[in-house]
């Protein structure tokens, strides 16, 4: 291999590790002498701790110690924070109860944790914890997210009456009701975001390990932003000073949000270590994971879209009740707030909006971000609503989008936000042709003919992501700056290290970040390596997640080339005499002017070093630059998805067809990358949409807590996808890049819930559309069908 | 504590173990392997598939106990000779991969479908024998693709079976 482009599909470099096992993933990872935690969780969703009894569990074989919620009190050791201040319609802060690392008087989701086990075996863990006798005062369990906030129902946290986090509103509630009481038409609209599951295949694991030496605590974790955790783990969960405290992330299998979150487990295994001066260790199993990692979504939603007499859009309103959880995790309140109302525009021109959302505490596992992080659930209320919209008013579903799509940039939404460049038509066309959707009445008969039901759905997604400009959002309430940073290091002989802030878990930055890298220094990818993921190599960064990877991560790494390259003409012009102004570098090369003198990157990397050829006092010595790049805006990839699906009355299974995706994500760096994203996010969405979805019964008990019970997307529930893209290059980063990683997961819901409504002739099906449910909306249509 | 004794990626391996000992955890903590991966507790995801005398198994659903005398090959067995093998090639040339965690379990899958089903297997084919293998990150469209290159690679250097 040598110099690689920009928008070339190079194959990864890091997939010789992964592919023949020698990946090192946490639970990878043994320390000499370590210990293994058990961590013993609440059988209740709500319950008063009223004693705790280590008395016959501390004599168990192999134990080294038993903590519970008062030994971290004693050692003051702060709770689990949440970093996004939100207010209310009325001015006042989010009423944030406390989330300790361990129980402290009561518990509040079934797997909530109240003690841990350390012993010199998981195994011996494990049964000592069997031997802790708790007992436990039940109270009612609040488990419903409509009902939550309801008058009489039991109060979860002090701080919050009627279990209300937040009650907040955007846009403009004045000129909303103007356009609805003017409206032509009005569709009305119910539904239901469905709780899931983010359930990565690498379940979450830590390692904390203390040298009493130095007084420094490392910490392995299961992270997709190692700085943040210790950040958290130091600032706010005072555990050490962020110097005495390293976090390293190394492989990590999946993340997709849930291993944003900073979590009592890795805390806990990062305290006890200097506790019992030994390395503690803890890896979850599936169902723990399914207990206690964060989920996603769980909205539930009333919408309503005014039209005029000409069919076109005048005003949106909306009405949503979050479930956040029994606590509030690291990002909760931000993902149904400014991910969420600021997206509700969609990819069209809607002169007034007005959303309210109402964020509830239940007795259930904490709910955060989680791949789309708002955007989904934005795409999937106005996807929704449009497409019922336009059948209602007997408008072809495609060409109703067009008529309001958006087509001048830059354009000022409602509700925030303001997009930069797209070409929403453009989409829209070459989707509606590589979809055939012109074929479509033939197929339908076709199907029809066998007995079938086939249907298509139109999903035209906008997202906001890139995140974020830190300035922006902190006005927004958020805790945190949301820039990038990137160090280059050139070695002396020319070949780089590039040290970066974000963090891969299967984005495949190992490779689209040398590719930059190769590409803009005329040397060959094998001589760039890309460092990431621990806080002793790369000062500070904040991670990736919100698709920001390429938009902000790489522009951070672009800055410091800028800088590298000007450092190296200035020692170029040195070596061959000249000044700096005349010195050209193209194609690893720094020539003179109008002469063929020129001297390659690498030989300038040496001379930067050695430094006989220019005064080290006028021009350092060496070849290292750093940057921090903070961005201007969101980045806006949009796109359409259509999905065409056959449906077996006889069975209620709906089987995909055909995939089409037409996405604008700018600039690509690897199409072959960004394909794979595309393919992973419309799984997820496929998952959402027919497979997943997380159930509490009455009680707060998790019913789905296992791969048995909740239905992962496997290879034969999906097809292969057709995937295509449009670039508008987006002007806010130096790379045109607009981000890719969600996309999919965000697109493909809606348009398999339009299509399976097309298919039976309903307005609506709620998500997931099991065999189950469809087989009985498909008797209903078989019914109807033979009567006409 | 029990005693067991196996061949694993050719080379004997044996050790006094808690007879609750899965092959998993034999691999994975007293051979240090840890290339098998263990992603669930119902034997669902697959992360954790060997091949135990030829044959795929997953290794979370085995006692370590009941190998005794048997040939494991993991993945890191799957290579001959410093040179992978046309499955690992073909991940890696399709993209096959994301993260990398259910990759192990899921190249040995695909070898074993290839042995049982032949070289010529298809879309469909490959799909269903992949219902004991669970990706989070690829949405299989390149799994697919990769195994039915590997299939093809597989069958013209007519490897019949995985190394043992």
């Amino acid at each position: 291999m040598g110099v690689t482009a920009i928008g070339a599909s190079v194959k990864r470099t890091e997939d010789i590790r992964f592919i023949t096992g020698k990946g090192r993933y946490v639970d990878d990872v043994n320390r000499p002498g370590q210990a293994y935690a058990y961590f013993l969780r609440s059988p209740h969703a709500h319950a008063t701790i009223d004693r705790i009894d280590l008395s016959t569990a501390l004599k168990a074989p192999g134990v080294v110690a038993i903590f519970s919620g008062d030994d971290i009190a004693a050692d003051k050791v702060g709770g689990l924070i949440c970093g996004w201040m939100i207010h209310s319609k009325d001015g006042s802060p989010m009423k944030a109860g406390a989330h300790p690392a361990l129980a402290q008087g009561k518990v509040r989701y079934v797997g909530d944790h109240v003690a841990v086990v350390i012993a010199d075996t998981y195994a011996q863990a494990r049964d000592a914890a069997e031997k802790i006798e708790v007992s436990y005062t039940e109270l009612p369990a609040v488990a419903d997210t409509a009902t939550a906030a309801a008058a009489g129902q039991q109060q979860i946290h002090e701080a919050a009456p009627g279990n209300t986090v937040y009650n907040w509103h955007i846009g403009d509630k004045a000129a909303t009701d103007a356009a609805f009481a003017a409206a032509k038409h009005v569709t009305k609209l119910d539904l239901i975001n469905n709780r899931l599951v983010p359930n990565p295949m690498e379940p979450r694991a830590a390692v904390g390990d203390y040298d009493s030496g130095t007084d420094t605590i490392t910490l392995y974790t299961t992270s997709q932003n190692p700085h943040v955790a210790r950040l958290v783990l130091s600032a706010f969960i005072g555990l050490a000073p962020e110097h005495k405290l390293r976090v390293i992330a190394p492989d990590v299998g999946g993340g997709f949000g849930s291993k944003i979150f900073i979590y009592a487990e890795e805390t806990i295994c990062a305290w006890a270590a200097k506790k019992i001066d030994r390395p503690v260790k803890w890896t979850s199993d599936r169902t723990e994971a399914f207990l206690a990692d964060a989920h996603g979504r769980d909205h539930v939603t009333h919408a309503e879209l005014a039209l005029d007499a000409a069919g076109k859009i005048t005003g949106l309103r909306v009405h949503t009740i979050a479930n956040l959880g029994a606590y509030l995790s690291t990002f909760a309140s931000s993902v149904p707030t400014y991910l969420y109302g600021t997206l509700l525009s969609g990819q069209y021109a809607i002169p007034s909006i007005y959303c309210e959302v109402d964020a509830v505490y239940t007795n259930t596992a904490p709910v955060d971000a989680y791949r789309g992080a708002g955007r989904p659930e934005a795409t999937f209320v106005i996807e929704r609503i449009v497409e019922i919209a336009a059948r209602e008013t007997g408008q072809d579903p495609a060409e109703f989008r067009r008529k309001n799509f958006i087509n001048a940039f830059p354009h000022q939404t409602p509700v925030i936000m303001a997009y930069d460049a797209g070409d929403y038509a453009g989409a829209l066309d070459k989707a509606l042709k590589l979809a055939d959707y012109k074929g479509l009445a033939a197929r339908k008969s076709a199907s029809a003919s066998k007995g079938k039901l086939r249907g298509l759905g139109i999903s035209a997604y906008i997202e906001a992501c890139g995140i974020a400009p830190s300035a922006a959002v902190g006005s927004l309430g958020a805790g945190v700056g949301l820039w990038e940073s990137a160090e280059v290091r050139v070695n002396p002989i020319g070949t780089v290290e590039v040290l970066t802030g974000s963090h891969s878990h299967g984005q495949g930055h190992e490779t689209t970040f040398a590719q930059l890298v190769s590409s803009r220094l005329g040397i060959p990818i094998e001589n760039v390596s890309i460092l990431h993921g621990d806080t002793d190599k790369v000062q500070m960064g904040m991670g990736t997640y919100g698709s920001r990877s390429g938009a902000v991560g790489m522009s951070a790494i672009f800055k410091a080339l800028d800088k590298i390259e000007a450092k190296a003409k200035k020692v170029a012009g040195h070596v061959l005499e000249a000044s700096e102004q005349d010195i050209e570098f193209k194609d690893g090369k720094f020539t003179v002017k109008g002469t063929d003198k020129s001297i390659d990157f690498g030989s300038v990397a040496l001379q930067a070093y050695i430094a006989h050829k220019f005064n080290g006092q006028e021009l350092e010595p060496g070849l290292k630059e750093g940057a921090f790049w903070d961005p201007t805006n969101f980045t806006f990839p949009a796109g359409v998805h259509i999905c065409e699906l056959e449906i077996d009355p006889q069975t209620g299974v709906a089987t995909i067809d055909r995939w089409t995706a037409v996405d604008d994500f700018g600039k690509l760096i690897n199409p072959m990358i960004v394909e794979g994203q595309v393919h992973g996010g419309i799984a997820q969405g496929v998952g959402q949409a027919l497979l997943e979805g997380a159930h509490y019964d009455a009680n707060g008990q998790l019913l789905t807590a296992s791969f048995m019970d909740y239905c992962m997307p496997r290879a034969d529930n999906l097809p292969s996808f057709k995937i295509e893209t449009i670039e508008t290059v987006c002007p806010s980063n130096p790379l045109g890049i607009k981000g890719c990683g969600e996309a999919g997961a965000i697109a493909s819901p809606p348009a398999v819930i339009n299509a399976l409504t097309d298919a039976l002739g309903h307005e609506d099906i709620a998500m997931p559309a099991t065999p189950q449910a469809i087989w009985r909306a498909a008797q209903k249509t078989m019914t109807t069908r033979a009567a006409e | 504590m029990i005693h067991v004794s196996m061949a694993v990626n050719g080379r004997p391996a044996s050790a006094d173990v808690d007879p609750r000992t899965l092959l998993v955890q034999f691999l994975r903590e007293n051979l240090r392997l840890t290339g098998t991966h263990v992603g669930c507790d119902t034997s669902q995801c697959g992360a954790c598939v060997v091949h135990l005398d030829g044959r795929a198994i997953k290794s979370c659903t085995v006692l370590a106990a009941s190998c005794e005398g048997a040939k494991v090959t993991t993945i890191e067995g799957l290579a001959a000779g410093g040179k992978l093998h046309p499955m690992q090639q073909a991940f890696q040339d399709n993209h096959g991969l994301q993260c990398g965690f259910c990759t192990p379990g899921m190249i040995m899958t695909a070898v074993d479908l290839v042995n049982r089903e032949g070289s010529n297997i298809d879309e469909a084919a490959i799909r269903h024998g992949l219902e004991g293998n669970i990706c989070r990150c690829t949405g299989y469209h390149n799994i697919v693709k990769a195994i039915a290159e590997g299939a093809r690679e597989m069958g013209a250097a007519a490897t019949p079976q995985a190394a043992e």
